[in-house]
């Protein structure tokens, strides 16, 4: 019911996006995939139905209703059903491509089922939606936060309880703390936001941060729980001297802290976030058509912001027989979201961050390889 | 049963026409597919509660949200649940018992009709509404007089507010309030009608003998209406041991019990735990958080039928 005032505003809006780009990409450098897939995505049609996580869902809908502009014919469908289940129904054939929030393993013989599913060739999976992990603050007299890991860690496991605590005063020369207590936001609903945020905090202060990985909050580390992320941004808002994780698009007019990197502090901008997967090793299983990583949240590398969400695309090489058409749908809307403009989109309308230039160009080469009998 | 029929059926059969007699079988056939299907919904509810909850009898571990088992990760939930709920019924018992007495007694009719309608319109305000209210104006309007009371009264044990003090407003304290304003209307509404009850003759004979108005009231009025407002503040509690999206959106809960009702954390309800969890839930977890809403059942079960019967058992007297 949504969509459809979103889409008849989008079009021209996209409309003039995709004629701009394509006359920007024709004398730079005349790639030849992107004319051709223009023409491609217009002859598309029918229906294919995909869904998974639900942190890329905003992106998906807004993919949706671009990929609707270019190839007016097609009907895409994306049901935020969770990672978990997303994998699910594309192992089961539900769905045709699937978002996840993790990479496929063969821990609970996801990988070997979906490599059945696929006709015996391991299911291709590209991250295609990055979105950095925004700690938003309300603190009186302070706009600029530097956060070393420990720091941060410590605040959200309750160890370190009022601002001018020497160890976030150490990291913030010429800012007055106030020595008030600390209101730490917390996700009270079990979320990929709070796995991805603890995380971080595993992997960078250990020390600090004993509970592991975990998708919801662990009570004894105490802290103000909220609903969903709009819950977190409420709280943060109308708290005094609190602070909370949220995604850095819901971020709003809050102030967000820097990150201790190596020897800097790094804010949560797009670039910083994307670039997480340059420094990144690749996971384990990852190939040509695999490209999965491991988060390096421990890195140093300049100008990169370690507390990311990393979200998946997994479809197959070969979609052939009853699939054919879907998988055909399949690959001209993947192939329209890791477009430079799809990702741009995707980039203005949910927040998220674009791929960086190398990765991107690796992805579509990914999406280029999907064939269809 | 059997002998009510052999006793009554000639009248039965004599009265009305043909057509009465159709129009009467269609009507009784109505209502009672009325009635059953209640039965049947209540019935296919509870099935359905047991049988996807019976899983969850051994869960543990990962199933059970990292608790050792399904009771440790229910308790508290449903200590959250009562806590909140009682805390409700404190604070709007008193509150509804003036209203209604206002209404039927103390304020000019019109002016008391029109307070009546005003106090019926908070039920049809959604709970999400109620729930964005507590959230961004009541909390933190209320979070001064949580640090007040827990600098001043922190002895007591139930404005404690934890080893720094309150820091924020989303208690269970304010979610007791949001939770009686929830449940004013229908204590309201019930205790009204029971006060506009009490027979006139009583009033003026207690008038009569010298009494003033607050003497009145209470020789005649309470007495009479007990039973009726004992009923009416359970099956407000029912209704604030059900609120689901309101308390989600306003507690800050954890599965922990406490007494404290201004700390940060707060021991969380058993419907809005599952209304934040089960959307991100699968596999066996869903099983643990339908086995909570079975405990709830339960419960609100139990809350219901004692009203009823209280409020039957004082009709029997009065």
């Amino acid at each position: 019911m949504n969509v459809t005032p979103i889409r008849r505003a989008l079009v021209p809006g996209v409309a003039a996006l995709a004629l701009l780009l394509s006359a920007c990409g024709g004398d730079a450098e005349g790639d030849s995939g992107d004319g051709g897939d223009a023409a491609d995505l217009a002859n598309l049609s029918g229906e294919v139905a995909g869904g998974g996580a639900s942190s890329q869902e905003a992106a998906q809908l807004a993919w949706i209703a671009g990929f609707t502009t270019v190839a007016p014919e097609a009907t895409v469908t994306y049901d935020p059903v969770g990672s978990g289940g997303g994998r699910e129904s594309f192992i089961s054939g539900a769905f045709a491509f699937a978002g996840s929030d993790s990479y496929l393993t063969d821990e609970e013989g996801e990988l070997t089922s979906a490599t059945e599913r696929c006709g015996g060739e391991a299911p291709i999976q590209i991250p295609n939606y990055i979105s950095p992990i925004a700690i938003i603050h309300n603190v009186e007299g302070v706009d600029d936060l530097n956060l070393s890991p420990e720091a941060l860690a410590g605040i959200f496991a309750g160890k370190i309880t009022k601002w001018d605590d020497p160890a976030i005063a150490a990291t913030n020369e010429g800012v007055s703390l106030p020595s008030a207590a600390i209101d730490a936001v917390h996700r009270s609903d079990e979320s990929g936001t709070t796995e991805n945020f603890t995380d971080y905090l595993d992997a960078v202060a250990a020390t600090q941060w004993d509970a592991g990985v975990v998708e919801t909050w662990p009570e004894e580390y105490g802290g103000q729980g909220a609903q969903g992320t709009s819950g977190v941004v409420d709280a943060v808002t109308s708290g005094t001297n609190s602070i909370g994780y949220a995604d850095a698009s819901q971020a709003g007019d809050l102030a967000v802290a820097n990150i201790g990197v190596g020897e800097e502090f790094v804010a949560p901008t797009p670039d910083a976030a994307a670039k997480i997967l340059e420094v990144s090793p690749p996971a384990e299983g990852a190939s040509d058509t695999a490209l999965i990583f491991d988060l390096d949240h421990t890195t140093a590398e300049a100008g990169t912001y370690p507390i990311v969400l990393t979200s998946y695309l997994i479809a197959c090489q070969t979609y052939s027989g009853d699939e054919a058409a879907a998988g055909e749908l399949a690959k001209g809307y993947l192939s329209y979201i890791v477009s430079a403009e799809g990702q741009q989109f995707g980039a203005d309308e949910a927040g998220s961050a674009p791929l960086s230039d190398e990765l991107s160009s690796q992805v579509q080469d990914v999406v280029e390889g999907i064939t269809v009998e | 049963m059997t002998d009510t029929t052999t006793d009554q059926p000639p009248r039965l059969d004599d009265s009305g026409s043909r057509a009465t007699r159709a129009g009467d079988s269609i009507f009784s056939g109505l209502a009672s597919a009325a009635g059953l299907t209640i039965l049947l919904a209540l019935a296919g509810v509870a099935l359905f509660l047991v049988i996807e909850g019976a899983p969850a009898f051994t869960a543990s571990g990962e199933s059970a949200y990292g608790k050792d088992n399904i009771v440790v990760y229910v308790w508290p939930l449903l200590y959250g649940t009562l806590l909140a709920a009682v805390l409700a019924m404190v604070i709007v018992t008193p509150l509804a018992v003036g209203l209604a007495l206002v209404i039927s007694h103390y304020a000019p009719r019109r002016v008391g009709t029109y307070l009546g309608y005003l106090i019926d319109l908070l039920a049809a305000v959604p709970s999400v509404v109620y729930g964005l209210w507590g959230r961004v104006v009541l909390a933190p309007a209320l979070l001064p007089l949580y640090l007040w009371l827990s600098d001043n009264l922190g002895w007591i044990p139930f404005f404690d507010g934890g080893e720094s003090g309150p820091t924020h407003g989303r208690t269970i304290f304010t979610a007791g309030i949001v939770l009686a304003v929830m449940a004013l209307p229908i204590v309201t509404a019930i205790c009204r009608e029971v006060f506009i009850q009490t027979p006139r003759i009583h009033e003026e004979a207690a008038l009569a003998l010298g009494a003033t108005k607050w003497e009145m009231i209470r020789m005649t009025v309470f007495p009479y209406a007990r039973s009726g407002v004992i009923s009416a503040v359970l099956l407000g509690l029912g209704r604030a041991l059900g609120e689901t999206m309101a308390v989600a959106m306003v507690l800050s809960g954890a599965g922990i019990i406490t007494i404290d009702l201004i700390g940060t954390q707060n021991p969380s309800t058993i419907a809005a735990n599952i209304a934040l969890n089960f959307g991100n839930a699968s596999g066996s977890k869903i099983n643990t958080l339908i086995f909570s809403g079975l405990v709830l059942f339960v419960v609100s079960f139990a809350v219901n039928f004692v009203g009823r019967w209280i409020a039957s058992r004082g009709e029997v007297k009065g």
